[in-house]
């Protein structure tokens, strides 16, 4: 069976520090994705439910169930897809795979993460639990894998550590204009430099904040999206990759083989190359991240996306505009409805629904990395 | 106590071991003690922001070894979180706890040495 795999509606609750939990946060996003769709639940044939950690966070697993008897979706066939931080990719594959294959003519995808009550040296424990042993001993943290890895790439490639404050400038000023996002607060170059250092040489405003927060969308095959939608969105390709459990094992610490390869395979799948992408959105938990992706999916040269970031040419008024959404940076990271809330921006851009950020863009495509790069998703959509 | 990795019939050193090569899929033939040999840092940072039952700060390095011709990396805490540079020789030295058992989210009993080799740089 060879379908075309539609995404006819998308929600996203606001992303902060929330009182829900997680069978909450998950409910909220789905109850405004089948309205934003305007789905009725008994049509729903599968849900997958994006998340990384609900019983380490909170104690309470089996969310997929929940999601689907809260819902109204039963006899729904459920599922909860944990790929660490891709969680929310892994869920967009899954969603993919249903309708593709033919198993499923409407899918509802749920990512969410609830993180904040734990603080910050619990939820990062938890993240590092993902770690090999070996790693683990040492106390080794995702926030310091960025740190070797910034440094290692600021050495190799002569780029300037404020070129990596531009990123966090640049997606801040973004999140001002997404009412959902965590922080809707600029920031300087000058402060970004004077914050605390976490791992040298990353400062705070390096890293992503620590977010309760869900996301969905809703899949379909196109011959059913026409009957929903006039404008709607096309996944012309995705891709998945795995990389090294052990992080120091990869032969380059500058290239994250997880983004070349999930790139690639969804170029090959949409049959186009990266000239054609008119918005990304990319995984910024760190923001030396956003620019192994840009040179991962061949954005810009290798050692160069720095120089595209100093340009001005990722801005949202710039030739690509990355992370228009804010960005994990200043929308926040809900471990599992990340990579959900990726794919909702570019769905917005792409029906012309992102408001005030708003670009003119045809073809999207969004990053979510697992890990430190340990398993990836990528996605490219177009817009119908 | 020893610091392994592994050789594979194709040439192949890693480090931690695995069951089959990373990177060819073939069985190891060898196992490389890497705790009598110096190493290069290749980069580094300082962590201050620890988990539950670390040190804090604390100064990581990957380290690369040359065994034989064939390089092979691994991550390790910096003893006494000394200054170190990228390019600096360090050998490991044995620690007995690396981080206090327990206390994160894995339990004392897990699958998790909680000893190993720290770096410090060449006498």
């Amino acid at each position: 069976m060879d379908r075309e795999v539609a995404i006819i509606g998308g929600s996203m609750t606001k992303f902060g520090q929330r009182d829900a939990w997680i069978r909450e946060l998950l409910a909220e996003a789905g109850e405004e994705c089948l309205t934003d769709a305007g789905v009725e639940p008994d049509a729903v044939d599968h849900v997958y439910v994006s998340n990384m950690a609900s019983g380490e966070f909170e104690g309470q697993t089996g969310i997929m169930n929940a999601v689907a008897h809260d819902l109204g979706l039963l006899p729904a066939y459920s599922q909860r897809v944990d790929q660490t931080s891709s969680s929310g990719g892994a869920g967009m594959y899954a969603a993919w795979q249903s309708i593709k294959s033919g198993a499923s003519d409407m899918t509802l995808l749920v990512g969410g993460e609830k993180m904040t009550h734990k603080g910050t040296g619990g939820a990062t424990d938890i993240i590092a639990s993902i770690t090999h042993p070996a790693e683990y001993k040492h106390g080794v943290t995702l926030p310091s894998f960025a740190g070797m890895t910034a440094r290692h790439y600021l050495e190799r490639f002569d780029a300037p550590r404020e070129s990596l404050a531009k990123v966090a400038v640049k997606n801040h000023e973004n999140g001002t204009r997404n009412p959902k996002a965590q922080f809707q607060k600029e920031i300087t170059e000058e402060k970004a430099l004077e914050s605390p250092i976490i791992a040298d040489p990353l400062r705070l405003y390096d890293f992503c904040p620590i977010t309760d927060g869900s996301a969905a969308l809703m899949f379909c095959p196109v011959e059913v999206a026409e009957e929903y939608a006039d404008d709607y969105a096309v996944v012309s390709g995705i891709g998945g990759a795995t990389d090294t459990h052990v992080v120091h094992e990869r032969e380059d610490p500058t290239t994250m083989g997880g983004v070349v390869d999930s790139g690639a395979e969804a170029y090959d799948m949409a049959g186009i190359g990266p000239e054609d992408v008119d918005v990304a959105e990319l995984h910024d938990m760190f923001t030396i991240l956003e620019f192994l992706q840009m040179e991962g999916l061949d954005f810009a040269g290798k050692g160069e996306a720095w120089k595209h970031v100093e340009e001005g040419r990722t801005a949202i008024d710039g030739d690509r505009p990355i992370n228009t959404s804010g960005g994990l940076k200043s929308k926040g990271h809900p471990l599992g409805a990340s990579g959900v809330a990726q794919g909702y921006e570019i769905y917005e851009q792409l029906v012309g629904e992102a408001g005030e950020r708003q670009v003119d863009a045809e073809t999207g495509l969004a990053c979510n990395v697992g890990g430190f790069g340990n398993c990836v998703i990528t996605t490219i959509m177009e817009a119908r | 106590m020893s610091m392994d990795a592994i050789r594979c019939p194709n040439g192949h050193v890693k480090y931690p071991t695995h069951p089959r090569c990373p990177e060819c899929g073939e069985e190891p033939v060898e196992t490389i003690d890497l705790s009598d040999r110096t190493g290069e840092v290749v980069t580094w940072t300082e962590s201050t922001a620890t988990p539950p039952g670390v040190r804090e700060p604390n100064v990581l390095a990957f380290v690369e070894f040359d065994v034989e011709g064939t390089p092979v990396r691994a991550l390790g805490q910096i003893a006494d979180n000394a200054d170190v540079e990228t390019g600096d020789e360090v050998e490991p030295v044995y620690a007995e706890e690396l981080r206090e058992p327990g206390v994160g989210l894995k339990p004392a009993d897990a699958d998790q040495e909680w000893d190993g080799y720290r770096f410090r740089l060449s006498q």
